[in-house]
């Protein structure tokens, strides 16, 4: 066991320990906080296995932006501020699944790593100049792929959340609607 | 350092984010908990980076990152959805949601008469 063991476990146990709350806790707005915690935690563990750029990423994205999201989607969903009871269904199909699902997993991945070391590269390893050298030579594609991705992301959710587009009929503000995909024809 | 610490903590999560998938009532948990399964797969690609010599150098933090990008996409266009559902319905119970477009109403969108929706929703709806 090396210091670096020691920190994957700790932080393992973190990033496990902040999971089960998420998935179990009574509070819409808590599960979110402990959100935070289990991705910190994972951010942690990027750190410790040398990938630094995609640690900050992940600091960035996830906690800076994707948990914002979540708990803006928690306050305009008027979620109560205590304890809800009506947050879960009949959980033993669920349990089954899901413990299936990650007890398989972990023989799995203990049957094929055992106990083995692997010496860890060191700082630099993913640096944001040596990330950036494959993405721009080995995975420009793909890259290219994901910004258009994103793009019809952006696009989709603007139409999903705006209530006037793509509608037949008057919207719900009694304005007439501007209907693009019908011509305005219904 | 020992690859198995961190792929056990990545199934543990994975399997904890399909509890919660399974579980949970509420949306925006549901997308919670699509979220550690998404981390899930982060881990595994960041620590197979480390423990796996591949030919090409950090392809697993690569695609780790375009993991990260394809969450950021896949949680706005849910959020969106989401909202929607909650304006339709005033509810984002995920085990309310009728699977069937209520056949006999001409499709009005919804967003007119969310009662008169809901009320024809309910009585077509499968699975309670």
């Amino acid at each position: 066991m090396t210091g670096a063991d020691v920190l994957l476990l700790a932080l393992g146990a973190v990033a496990v320990g902040a999971g089960v709350l998420v998935v179990t806790t009574k509070h819409l707005v808590r599960a979110g906080l402990y959100l935070v915690v289990c991705l910190g935690a994972l951010a942690g563990d990027y750190l410790v296995l040398g990938a630094e750029l995609v640690a900050w990423v992940q600091v960035l994205i996830y906690v800076g932006a994707v948990v914002v999201l979540l708990l803006f989607a928690v306050m305009l969903t008027r979620a109560p501020i205590g304890a809800s009871d009506d947050l879960d269904r009949p959980g033993w199909p669920a349990a089954l699944i899901g413990g299936g699902a990650g007890l398989g997993l972990t023989v799995l991945l203990v049957d094929a790593y055992r106990w083995s070391t692997v010496e860890l590269t060191g700082a630099g390893a993913g640096t944001a100049e040596r990330l950036g050298e494959q993405i721009f030579r080995s995975w420009v594609l793909p890259f290219e792929v994901l910004s258009v991705l994103l793009l019809s992301a952006l696009v989709g959710a603007v139409v999903l959340s705006r209530p006037d587009i793509g509608r037949p009929g008057p919207a719900p503000d009694g304005v007439p609607s501007q209907d693009v995909d019908s011509g305005g024809r219904r | 350092m020992r690859p198995v610490i961190p792929y056990v903590t990545a199934a543990l999560l994975f399997g904890l984010g399909v509890y919660g998938v399974l579980r949970r009532r509420n949306a925006v948990l549901v997308l919670m908990a699509v979220e550690l399964m998404l981390n899930a797969v982060n881990l595994i690609l960041v620590t197979a980076d480390t423990a796996v010599r591949a030919v090409l150098p950090h392809s697993g933090q690569v695609f780790a990152l375009f993991v990260i990008v394809l969450a950021a996409a896949e949680i706005g266009v849910g959020l969106a959805i989401v909202l929607q559902l909650y304006r339709l319905r005033a509810s984002v119970a995920v085990d309310e949601v009728p699977l069937t477009e209520p056949a006999e109403s001409p499709r009005t969108g919804g967003a007119p008469e969310p009662a008169a929706v809901s009320a024809a929703g309910r009585d077509t709806e499968v699975g309670r």
